[in-house]
C-alpha cells in the first residue's frame, strides 16, 4: 500500500487542515473528509498534481443536520480519492464542477433534484432525473422523505 | 430535408430496452446537426432510495435489475461492496465464477451491440447471424445460472450455483464455437470495405474529448484511451488472469466495432483461463445480516464501461446510502461532441455505437419548424429508412453484401 501512503502522506504534508481527516479503507481506496471552505483548493491539487483525472461518480449524502457530497476522482492506476464535503442542511450549497469535469452536469443535477442541493454556476439544461412536474419542495433522497405509494396519495 | 430552414427535432423519450430512456432535442440547419440537447430520467425507478428501505440481500435483487443486460455487473459491484465494508474474505472459487458470469455477459452484450449496429447502418444479415451466435451464450447463461438475463448467481459471500464437469465441458464448446464466428466477423470489419467505408469517420470522438468528457469503456477505448477498471482497479479473479486491454485509435463508430469484436476474442481467453485454473472449495460463506458501519466505492467494468456503486453501512440489516452511477451516464457528454456538426442520417448508429440497447421500439420523430411551429411526424423506422437510402446515394450499399452472407451461412 506503500501508494497509497504516499498519497496520504503528501496530502497531510501540503494540507495542515487534513489532519486526521484521510482514512486508507483498504487498497486503491482512500476516503477524505474536508470542510467546504477548504474544497476547491484540495479538489484542484489533486487534479493538477496528483494526477485523478477520472470523476467517477459523485454521491450526495444526508447527516440529519447536515447535507454531503462526496466526490469519487480516480487516477489510471486504479487509486480512488473519495472527497466529501458538508454543509448545513438550511443552506446547501456549493460550486458547480463542470469547469474541470463536463460530464459532472448530470450529476450535479441529481444532487439537486434529489437532495435540493443547490450547484452555484451551473448553466440552463434539463432537469435529471425527476419529471418536470415534481414539487419544489420535495427532495426524495433525503430521509425524512418517505415514498407516499399509490396514485391517490 | 430542407436545406435552408433550422428544424429542432425531438427524439425519445420512450425507448423501453434502454435502462434509461432517453429524449434528445437535436437542431437541425439541412442535414447537419448543429446541436444536441439531451433529457434523461424518464425511467427514474428510486432504486437507490428503495435499497435504502430493503435489506442487503433483497438489494441484490434489485441493484441486478437495474439494467437487463449488465445484470451481473451491478449485482456483482453492489456485491463485493458489501463484502468489503463486512470483512468477508470470498472464496476463492466464487471470484472466479463470477468472473465467468461476467464474461460470458460480456459476450451476449457485445454480440447483442453487433448485430445492432449491422441493423442501423442497413446490414441486416449482420444482425441475423449475430443474434444467432449470441443464442449460444444465452443457453450456456440459463444452464448455469437457471436464467437467460437477472442471472440471481450472486450471493453476498459468494455464489449460489456451483459448477460441474459437464458443464464446464459445454462452456468450452460454446467458446471455441463463439470464437469461430468472431474470428469471421473480425475479418470482416477488417475487410469488408462497405462496412469500413460506412462506420468510418461517423461520430468521431477525439482521445483529448474522451478524456476531457470522462467517456468510458470501449467508447473510450476507441479513442485510444487505455483504461479498464479489470486490470486497473482488479476485482473477482481478474487480478490471477491475463488479458490485453483492447485499444483502437481510429476515434469514431469503425473504432468502437474493432474494440469489441477484439474484446471478444479476450473474453474467450480470459473464460478458458478461468475453467482451466478454477480451484477447488466452497462457493460461498455465511455473512451476518447485519453489516458492520462503514463505506465503500465498488467499481467493475461492464461491458458498455465503468459501474460504480458507493454503500454506506450503518450497522444495521439495511444500508444507509447505496449510489449506483451506470456507464451510460458517464458516456452521455461524448454522444453530445460526437453528434455535433454531423449528419442527420449517422445519428442512428452514432448513438447505437455507445450504447448497444438501442432497440427497435416504435419511437416517433416530429420535425418543426423553427419559424412557423407547424410539425411533422417522421417514425423512427423512418428515419433508419432515411439513414440507409441518404448513404446508399452516396455509394455504401449493403444490399450485394448481405446477399454474399446467406450465400455464405447457405454452404
Amino acid at each position: 500500500m506503500a501508494r497509497e501512503e504516499n498519497i496520504v502522506q503528501e496530502l497531510n504534508s501540503k494540507f495542515s487542515f487534513l489532519e486526521g481527516k484521510i482514512r486508507i479503507q483498504r487498497q486503491r481506496r482512500i476516503f477524505l473528509e474536508v470542510e467546504l471552505a477548504h474544497f476547491k483548493e484540495l479538489f484542484e491539487y489533486a487534479l493538477k498534481n496528483m494526477k485523478f483525472s477520472l470523476l467517477s461518480a459523485m454521491t450526495g449524502l444526508d447527516e440529519g443536520v447536515n447535507l454531503g457530497c462526496i466526490y469519487h476522482l480516480a487516477s489510471d492506476d486504479g487509486v480512488t480519492l473519495n472527497i466529501k464535503a458538508t454543509f448545513p442542511k438550511e443552506n446547501p450549497q456549493i460550486q458547480t464542477i463542470t469547469g474541470y469535469f463536463p460530464a459532472a452536469e448530470i450529476y450535479e443535477r441529481e444532487l439537486i433534484d434529489l437532495f435540493g442541493i443547490e450547484v452555484q454556476g451551473l448553466g440552463p439544461g434539463n432537469r435529471y432525473p425527476l419529471t418536470d412536474d415534481w414539487p419544489k419542495d420535495e427532495f426524495p433522497l433525503r430521509k425524512d422523505w418517505k415514498a407516499k405509494g399509490g396514485q391517490d396519495a | 430535408m430542407h436545406n435552408s430552414e433550422e428544424f429542432k427535432i425531438p427524439i425519445g423519450p420512450q425507448h423501453p430496452s434502454l435502462k434509461e430512456p432517453v429524449s434528445f432535442s437535436v437542431a437541425l440547419k439541412g442535414e447537419k446537426i448543429m446541436g444536441v440537447g439531451i433529457r434523461l430520467g424518464y425511467n427514474h425507478r428510486g432504486i437507490e432510495k428503495a435499497c435504502e428501505e430493503r435489506t442487503y440481500i433483497q438489494d441484490i435483487y434489485l441493484v441486478e435489475r437495474t439494467c437487463g443486460i449488465c445484470s451481473h455487473s451491478h449485482a456483482t459491484c453492489f456485491a463485493q461492496g458489501v463484502e468489503d465494508i463486512a470483512g468477508i474474505e470470498v472464496p476463492i472459487r466464487a471470484r472466479y465464477l463470477r468472473t465467468l458470469v461476467g464474461e460470458l455477459e460480456r459476450i451476449h452484450s457485445h454480440l447483442l451491440w453487433l448485430g445492432v449496429a449491422g441493423h442501423e447502418i442497413g446490414f441486416d444479415t449482420l444482425l441475423m447471424y449475430s443474434w444467432r451466435d449470441r443464442e449460444v451464450v444465452m443457453d450456456i447463461l440459463a444452464m448455469l445460472t437457471g436464467n437467460r438475463v437477472n442471472y440471481g448467481i450472486n450471493t453476498l459471500g459468494g455464489v449460489r450455483r456451483d459448477i460441474n464437469a459437464k458443464q464446464i465441458k459445454e462452456v468450452l464448446k460454446a467458446v471455441d464455437a463463439l470464437e469461430e464466428r468472431t474470428k469471421y466477423y473480425i475479418e470482416i470489419a477488417s475487410q469488408e470495405t462497405t462496412v469500413i467505408k460506412r462506420l468510418s469517420g461517423v461520430g468521431v470522438l477525439s482521445k483529448e474529448d474522451a478524456v476531457r468528457l470522462g467517456a468510458v469503456g470501449p467508447t473510450a477505448r476507441a479513442s485510444g484511451v487505455e483504461r479498464d477498471i479489470r486490470r486497473d482497479d482488479p476485482y473477482a479473479a481478474y487480478a490471477e488472469i491475463k488479458f490485453d486491454v483492447i485499444t483502437d485509435n481510429h476515434n469514431d463508430v469503425y473504432g468502437r466495432t474493432v474494440v469489441r469484436l477484439k474484446e471478444l476474442m479476450e473474453c474467450y481467453k480470459i473464460i478458458r483461463q478461468v475453467l482451466s485454473n478454477l480451484p477447488e472449495g466452497p462457493v460461498s460463506v455465511k455473512v451476518p445480516r447485519k453489516i458492520p458501519a462503514g463505506e465503500t466505492l465498488s467499481r467493475y467494468e461492464a461491458p458498455r464501461g465503468e459501474d460504480v456503486h458507493y454503500i454506506k453501512a450503518n450497522g444495521t440489516e439495511k444500508p444507509e446510502r447505496v449510489k449506483i452511477r451506470a456507464p451510460t451516464l458517464a458516456n452521455i457528454q461524448a454522444v453530445k461532441r460526437m453528434l455535433e456538426d454531423r449528419y442527420l442520417a449517422d445519428m442512428p448508429i452514432v448513438i447505437a455505437a455507445i450504447d448497444p440497447c438501442f432497440s427497435c421500439t416504435d419511437r416517433l420523430i416530429s420535425l418543426e419548424r423553427l419559424e412557423s411551429k407547424k410539425k411533422e411526424i417522421m417514425p423512427w423506422v423512418n428515419l433508419h429508412a432515411y439513414s440507409i437510402e441518404w448513404h446508399r446515394k452516396r455509394g455504401v450499399d449493403f444490399t450485394k453484401l448481405n446477399k454474399k452472407w446467406l450465400r455464405y451461412f447457405k454452404s
